[in-house]
This record gives C-alpha cells, sequence and structure tokens, in this order.
C-alpha cells in the first residue's frame, strides 16, 4: 500500500495548484462570474494549455491518459478554487462518455477537439420525475432510417448553455425504467428542434433546459443504442470526481473558519479561545479527513471494473462526503457568525457549492438506501 | 394534570383560526407559505388587518392596546396564526421596542410613537449589533454625546434587518465612555430621515436583501427621544430580548412547514411512488415530527409557567425553546430540498420580472434560498452558542 504520487501526479498537482493560486482568488472568480457565459473564456484557454482538457485520453487523442487519481488531484483544486470553467461536464463526464461509450472513430475524431479546448459537451440525463435514477428515461429515441428521431426533455443539464455538443439518453426501446434500451445520442443544440435555456445555478455555475423535438440524429452521432451499464461507469467516475472537489472546497470552509477562530475577537480575547468552538472544530476536521479518506478510495475504485463494488465504493464515498459537508458547511458558517451569511464572503460559497454536489447523481441518502441494498461494506461472520 | 384545552380556549382557537385563514388576503400568506419574501406593504397590510381587530399588540398593556389573555390563548393565537401562514406582526414594533417604550417611555413618548408602532405608521428596525459587537453587544462602541438638547450620533451598526424599509431604527449606543461597559449604555430612538444616516445593503448568501449596514456621521437627534434614563439602555435591551418568551420557538410556523413538505411530497416521485409513500422519506420526517411535539410541549410547559413568573424577568427554558426551534426550522429547509431533489439547483431569483417561464416545478424555487437563509436563525437573536452559555449559567448554575 502507498498514498504517495508518482512523480507525473506530482508535477500535474504542482501545476493545478499554481493555477488556482494564482487565477482563482475569491475576487478573481467573482468577475469571472461577472462574464457574459458565467465563466472566463481566458481560464478556459489556460486550462486547455496546461493540457487538463485531455486528462481522460490517450496521448495519441492529445491526452495524457489520466485515472481517477489524477482526475482527482484536478477536481480537488478546482474545488479550492470554485472553478467556473465548463470542466467537469466537458472532460469528466463529456470525455468519459466519450471514452467509455462511443465507438472508436467518434472518439478519435472527438477527443483531440475536446483535448484542444475546441469542443465543449454536457450531458443530460434529469427528466421531470426521474429524480437521480438513470434509468428512468421517457424521452424517446425512434429509428428513423440509419439514424433516429429523438423526442423529449432533459433538465439541469450542467453547463448545458456553453455546450457546443450535447450527450444524452433517451429511449431505444423497453419501458419507462427498464435498464436494456437506453441509448446516448449526441446532439448539437442549434439544430432543429432543439431549445435550450441557460440558467444560473445556487452555486455560481450554469446548467439548461433542453427540450426535444423531433430531433433527427445521424447514424454518426448515435453513440451508443444500449449504454447505461457504461453510463453508470462514467457518472461513477464523476462522482469520484465531485467528492475530490467537494474535499478542496471543504478544506477552505476548515482554513477560513480556522484563521476566523484566530482573529475574531469577542468579549475581549479570540472566539477560538473559547473550548467549546475548538471542539467544535475539531469535529469539523474530523469530518473533513474522514471525507478527504472516502474521496481517495473513490478516486481508486472510480477504475474497479466489477461494477457492483464500484457502485458500492463510490455510494460509500457519497454518503460520506454528503453528510461530512454538510455538517463542515453548517458549522463554518455558524462559527462565522453574522459575516458567514453574506454573499460578500467567501465561505457561503464554498457551503452553497458543497450542497449542489450533495444534489447531483444521488444525494447521501440516496446512496445510503443503495448500499444497504446491496448488504453494505463489510461481509458478516460465517 | 390535563392536557386538553378547556372549552373556552377551543373556542378561541378556532376564533382564531377562522380570524386569520379569512382576513388575511390569500395572496400574502401563499407567499409566506412558499417562502417569498413579504414587500413591505405586504407586511403593512397585514399589521394593520390585525390591529383593527387589536390583534397586533396582544402582549402590550392593555391600556396601549394589549389584550388580557392567558399565556395559553397567547400561545395559541401565535400558533394558529403561524399555521396560517398568516405574517407575524413586525417583531421590531410589537415584541421589540414598543414594550419597552411601554415599560420604561414617558407619557408623551408613549403617545407620540405606540399607536403608531401598533399601526404599523411607523416601521421600525433594530439598531443593536455592530461589527465589533455581535456576541459580546455590550462592548458596542457608536456612541452619542449630549449637546445641549440634542445627542450626536456617531458609528456604525451592522446586520440591521429590513433597514431599507424602516423609518425609524432603535439603537443602543455608548453615552458615557468611562462607565463600565453595561452602564455606559443608553436606548435611543432615531428618524431614519435624518441626515448624516446612510444605509447600505449587505446581500446574503441566498441572494436576500434583508440586512443592512447603517452608519451614522454626526446624526442630530433630540433628547426627547431618549428612552427611560440616560446609561440605563442595557437594562432596557435585557428586557427587550426576554420578552419574547413564547413564540420563539416557532413552533406554528414548523407545523406550516411539515404541511407543505407532505403536500409536495406526494408530487414528487421516488421511483415508482411519490415521495411521501416511501418508508425512509417518511421516517426522517416522523423522526423530526417527534422532536417537534416534544418542543410544543415544551413550549406549553413554559407557557404555563409565565403566570408565575414576575414582569420582564426571563425564564431561562426559553433558551431550550430557541435552541431547538431553531435547529428544527433548519432540519425542516434540509427535507424541503429532499423533496424536490435536482430541480433545487436552478437559481431563479433573477428572473423575476423578466417573465420567462420557472424552470421545474415553482415550488422548488425557493428550497434552497431557504435552507441556505436559515442557517441565521442559529445565528441571530443570540447565537445557539449564546443561548447554551445562558442554560449553563442560569439553570445548570456552572
Ligand atoms: C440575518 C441576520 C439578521 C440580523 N438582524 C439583526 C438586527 O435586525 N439587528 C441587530 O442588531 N442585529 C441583527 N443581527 C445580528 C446578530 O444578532 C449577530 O449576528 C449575532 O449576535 C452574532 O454576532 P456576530 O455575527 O458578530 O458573531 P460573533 O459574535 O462574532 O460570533 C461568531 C461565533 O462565535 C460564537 N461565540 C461568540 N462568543 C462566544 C462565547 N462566549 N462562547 C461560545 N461561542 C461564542 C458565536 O456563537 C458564533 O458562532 C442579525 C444577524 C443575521 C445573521
Amino acid at each position: 500500500m502507498d498514498f504517495d504520487l508518482s512523480e507525473d501526479q506530482r508535477l500535474l498537482k504542482e501545476s493545478v495548484d499554481r493555477f488556482i493560486t494564482d487565477q482563482y482568488g475569491f475576487e478573481q472568480r467573482k468577475k469571472y462570474m461577472r462574464e457574459p457565459a458565467g465563466y472566463n473564456p481566458a481560464m478556459w484557454d489556460q486550462i486547455t494549455e496546461i493540457g487538463l482538457l485531455g486528462l481522460p485520453f490517450e496521448d495519441t487523442l492529445g491526452g495524457f491518459g489520466g485515472g481517477g487519481v489524477e482526475t482527482a488531484i484536478v477536481m480537488e483544486a478546482f474545488g479550492r478554487g470554485l472553478v467556473l470553467e465548463p470542466y467537469f461536464a466537458t472532460v469528466i463526464l463529456g470525455g468519459g462518455l466519450l471514452r467509455r461509450a462511443a465507438p472508436e472513430a467518434t472518439l478519435g475524431a472527438l477527443a483531440p477537439r475536446v483535448a484542444g479546448g475546441k469542443l465543449k459537451l454536457a450531458f443530460g440525463h434529469v427528466e421531470r420525475h426521474s429524480r437521480y435514477d438513470l434509468a428512468d428515461v421517457t424521452t424517446t429515441a425512434r429509428k428513423d432510417g440509419s439514424g433516429y428521431v429523438l423526442n423529449g426533455a432533459k433538465s439541469v443539464v450542467i453547463h448545458g448553455d456553453a455546450a457546443d455538443k450535447i450527450l444524452l439518453t433517451a429511449r431505444t426501446g423497453g419501458e419507462r425504467r427498464d435498464r436494456a434500451g437506453i441509448g446516448l445520442f449526441m446532439v448539437d443544440p442549434t439544430s432543429p428542434g432543439v431549445a435550450r435555456r441557460g440558467y444560473p445555478t445556487q452555486d455560481g455555475l450554469r446548467a439548461a433546459e433542453i427540450t426535444l423535438d423531433n430531433v433527427r440524429v445521424s447514424a454518426g452521432d448515435v453513440l451508443n443504442d444500449n449504454a447505461l451499464p457504461l453510463i453508470e461507469h462514467v457518472v461513477d467516475e464523476a462522482i469520484a470526481a465531485l467528492c475530490a472537489e467537494a474535499v478542496g472546497a471543504m478544506q477552505v470552509m476548515q482554513d477560513l473558519t480556522l484563521e476566523y477562530l484566530k482573529t475574531r475577537k469577542q468579549f475581549g480575547r479570540p472566539i477560538g479561545s473559547f473550548q467549546v468552538l475548538q471542539h467544535r472544530s475539531v469535529d469539523m476536521l474530523v469530518a473533513l479527513e474522514q471525507a478527504r479518506s472516502m474521496a481517495l478510495f473513490a478516486a481508486v475504485m472510480a477504475e474497479e471494473t466489477n461494477p457492483i463494488e464500484r457502485r458500492k465504493a463510490i455510494s460509500a464515498a457519497k454518503v460520506q462526503i454528503g453528510r461530512s459537508a454538510r455538517h463542515l458547511g453548517q458549522e463554518a458558517i455558524q462559527l462565522h457568525g453574522g459575516i458567514g451569511m453574506t454573499n460578500e464572503y467567501a465561505v457561503g460559497h464554498y457551503f452553497k457549492r458543497v450542497t449542489m454536489i450533495d444534489q447531483m447523481f444521488g444525494d447521501a441518502d440516496t446512496h445510503l438506501a443503495f448500499l444497504a441494498r446491496h448488504g453494505g461494506l463489510f461481509g458478516r461472520a460465517a | 394534570m390535563d392536557l386538553n384545552f378547556t372549552k373556552e380556549e377551543i373556542a378561541f382557537r378556532d376564533e382564531a383560526r377562522h380570524f386569520f385563514r379569512t382576513a388575511i388576503p390569500e395572496s400574502i400568506r401563499a407567499k409566506v407559505a412558499e417562502g417569498e419574501g413579504l414587500t413591505r406593504d405586504d407586511m403593512i397590510t397585514a399589521q394593520r388587518i390585525l390591529n383593527a381587530r387589536g390583534w397586533a399588540t396582544p402582549n402590550w398593556p392593555v391600556e396601549w392596546g394589549g389584550q388580557d389573555w392567558s399565556p395559553v390563548q397567547v400561545y395559541l393565537y401565535q400558533d394558529e396564526m403561524q399555521q396560517a401562514n398568516c405574517p407575524s406582526p413586525i417583531a421590531f414594533n410589537t415584541s421589540m421596542v414598543g414594550p419597552v417604550i411601554a415599560q420604561f417611555g414617558n407619557e408623551e413618548m408613549k403617545r407620540r410613537f405606540l399607536p403608531a408602532t401598533a399601526n404599523a405608521d411607523i416601521f421600525w428596525c433594530q439598531g443593536f449589533s455592530e461589527p465589533g459587537s455581535g456576541s459580546d453587544l455590550a462592548s458596542l462602541r457608536t456612541k452619542a454625546e449630549r449637546k445641549g438638547d440634542k445627542y450626536i450620533v456617531n458609528g456604525q451598526k451592522i446586520w440591521t434587518t429590513l433597514a431599507q424599509y424602516a423609518d425609524w431604527i432603535f439603537c443602543l449606543v455608548r453615552t458615557d465612555p468611562a462607565a463600565k461597559q453595561q452602564e455606559g449604555i443608553s436606548f435611543l430612538l432615531i428618524d431614519m430621515k435624518t441626515p448624516g444616516i446612510t444605509v447600505r445593503p449587505i446581500v446574503t448568501m441566498d441572494g436576500g436583501r434583508e440586512v443592512n449596514e447603517v452608519f451614522f456621521d454626526n446624526v442630530e437627534v433630540p433628547a426627547e427621544n431618549l428612552v427611560g434614563r440616560e446609561n440605563k439602555g442595557w437594562d432596557y435591551a435585557k428586557f427587550l430580548l426576554g420578552n419574547e418568551r413564547t413564540g420563539i420557538a416557532r413552533v406554528g410556523n414548523s407545523k406550516a412547514k411539515i404541511a407543505r413538505i407532505k403536500e409536495l411530497a406526494a408530487l414528487e416521485f421516488a421511483g415508482e411512488q411519490p415521495l411521501i409513500q416511501n418508508a425512509r422519506f417518511l421516517e426522517k420526517l416522523a423522526a423530526v415530527e417527534v422532536e417537534l411535539k416534544a418542543l410544543e410541549m415544551t413550549q406549553l410547559r413554559v407557557v404555563s409557567d409565565e403566570r408565575k413568573l414576575e414582569k420582564g424577568k426571563q425564564n431561562p427554558a426559553s433558551s431550550i425553546l430557541k435552541l431547538k426551534g431553531s435547529v428544527i426550522q433548519q432540519q425542516l429547509t434540509e427535507l424541503l430540498m429532499e423533496v424536490v431533489g435536482p430541480y433545487v439547483m436552478p437559481y431563479q431569483r433573477e428572473f423575476d420580472g423578466k417573465n420567462e417561464p420557472i424552470v421545474g416545478p415553482e415550488y422548488a424555487t425557493e428550497a434552497a434560498p431557504m435552507y441556505f437563509n436559515y442557517r441565521k436563525v442559529s445565528i441571530y437573536g443570540g447565537s445557539n452558542e449564546i443561548q447554551r452559555n445562558i442554560i449553563a449559567k442560569a439553570i445548570l448554575g456552572l
């Protein structure tokens, strides 16, 4: 067992950390948020230059073949900066889907464009009543010659308004919640029949509603006509990435709170001298370290090929992250008093981000239920 | 012991229930139910309807428009009002400055302010906290210097809720810098239109605009606006904070939230079933309901003990109500987020007036902002840490 990073991973970490330190201060981020796109295109270019957009792809495709650990390194740093650019949607979701679920030729054609910053992607899977069930798909795909015609709607498509192409699920066969018959399609948001409406999310990022009215998809844009197990693997990788991001955000909340306890004075002394607040920040630290451990576990287990083992591990991590982040986030606000409630101060923004992460791909309790249904993590005595 | 209400109490409850559900405009009650902010006009409209019946200020002395109600009646009044999603009368007016003026002001001041305060002809805000003085309120530094028949006020208040709506502000100011902290503070009423006052909004993390900074730059205040005696303001402030013995737990409010959560959970699906049939969800909700019932019983115990307490003395058990009540309110906002699921994410406040259709179900829009915003209830009015300090000292004798 070895928790050390390899030389390459260490270099990756250094360059991402430097980018966040130099370019992603809280005040800088506020400016980026006011850009028309809701993020800063110049930052997108920088992320491209550092080479982060090629993370999941092989070097022959313009990438560097990063896995769970590399993803976690990048996402944890992005969590510290609360990065606004559509990295998660494009690379982790979009890139992951191309890599795992698209035909070789499509991957070969698109991966270099993603890696070069020329193609932004998003993944539409939520529907009005699907909640967190990826198999609950009512959007239909009707065979039409060599392609398909799509009808339906996708909600809360993360960074859907920035995307040049939207990957989405639609039913090629079977009943509403059947695991079989879920296709993965690539849709150009400007093509006839597609309506897109972008909006900000609670955490200052962006999402979109997408409606599909007799949208024709040519054979080349049909990525897979029965894709659910592959999609699930990508979503597990995405959850692991979100866990790492949440750990980065939690670390900042912890640091800000600790700093505040040392500097804020009431009753003639730093509030950090009150033992009750010392214990509270110790409990925050415990929550953070438990979360960090499970984010690592998730990063490694995201590559596990046995789907049930993988999904259980990822669910366990999502539970821990959800609970730790809620506890730590609420305490961070509380220990700041009034200032923690404001939009001008950083801590609330981190709090909002981890709250939204809990809502993505299943909240803590949804994953706890999944884990319980599958017998938990440890075996029973014979 | 009898846990049942008497016939008279039940009759009163039914009367209150009917009144709140018929007299207060439905449009205002819907906003409260949905957690949407009320406009200044909404608050004033609701308060005037209550006041016309003598129900805006039941806790005031009878001669100034109060009601000679038993503590149980006061409880029922609040419970029914909150369950009906009727806005509470403006707290700064009716539970803060009004009772202080009624208790410590002179006759002239009472005549000048009390009727207008009851009827919301004056909208008050509370200028206590300062940047350096939150939990440690007695360290406040905004100073008022006596010059002839005026005070000259300089300094800054912060977190002043709804100062943007307010006509007047009641302030704690330092009038004797040499005295011991608590002994140099006075209670001053200041017209917000006086030259030298600047209000700067502070946006909260949910995007709300309810708190402000208020700056005082050589603000001239007539000496007659001093409440009671100079340098006795701390006593009045303690009286004010101790006055809200009941209602602080907002039990009725939480009941209304539970009713709404159940209503909405019937509309949202978890798999093939509506969420309201999901056993895990129901258990979580039921667990909060148990806590709320216990809190209601505790509140009723505090209420019926109240008869035995000297007026203006705080029952330390009211800190228990604040502690539990705030946490329950916060837990319910978490459950509401859970009900709406992924539709928690869109931020829709900027769309106001833009005529765009709402993303997702309309009731989802306030779920996350309410969760963020309700973090405040364990911070203001004496943070939950300070409440625990009070309980440790006053009840446990530690
Ligand atoms: C939304 C909102 C509305 C408000 N409205 C008003 C208003 O209208 N008028 C007004 O005057 N004020 C108002 N307040 C201010 C409120 O009363 C203060 O925020 C509160 O008293 C806490 O003070 P602070 O924010 O300075 O935090 P601090 O006092 O700095 O506290 C920071 C943290 O330290 C803890 N702490 C402090 N002292 C101790 C101790 N001795 N032991 C243990 N823990 C301690 C606190 O509990 C808190 O967790 C409002 C606040 C908010 C958030």
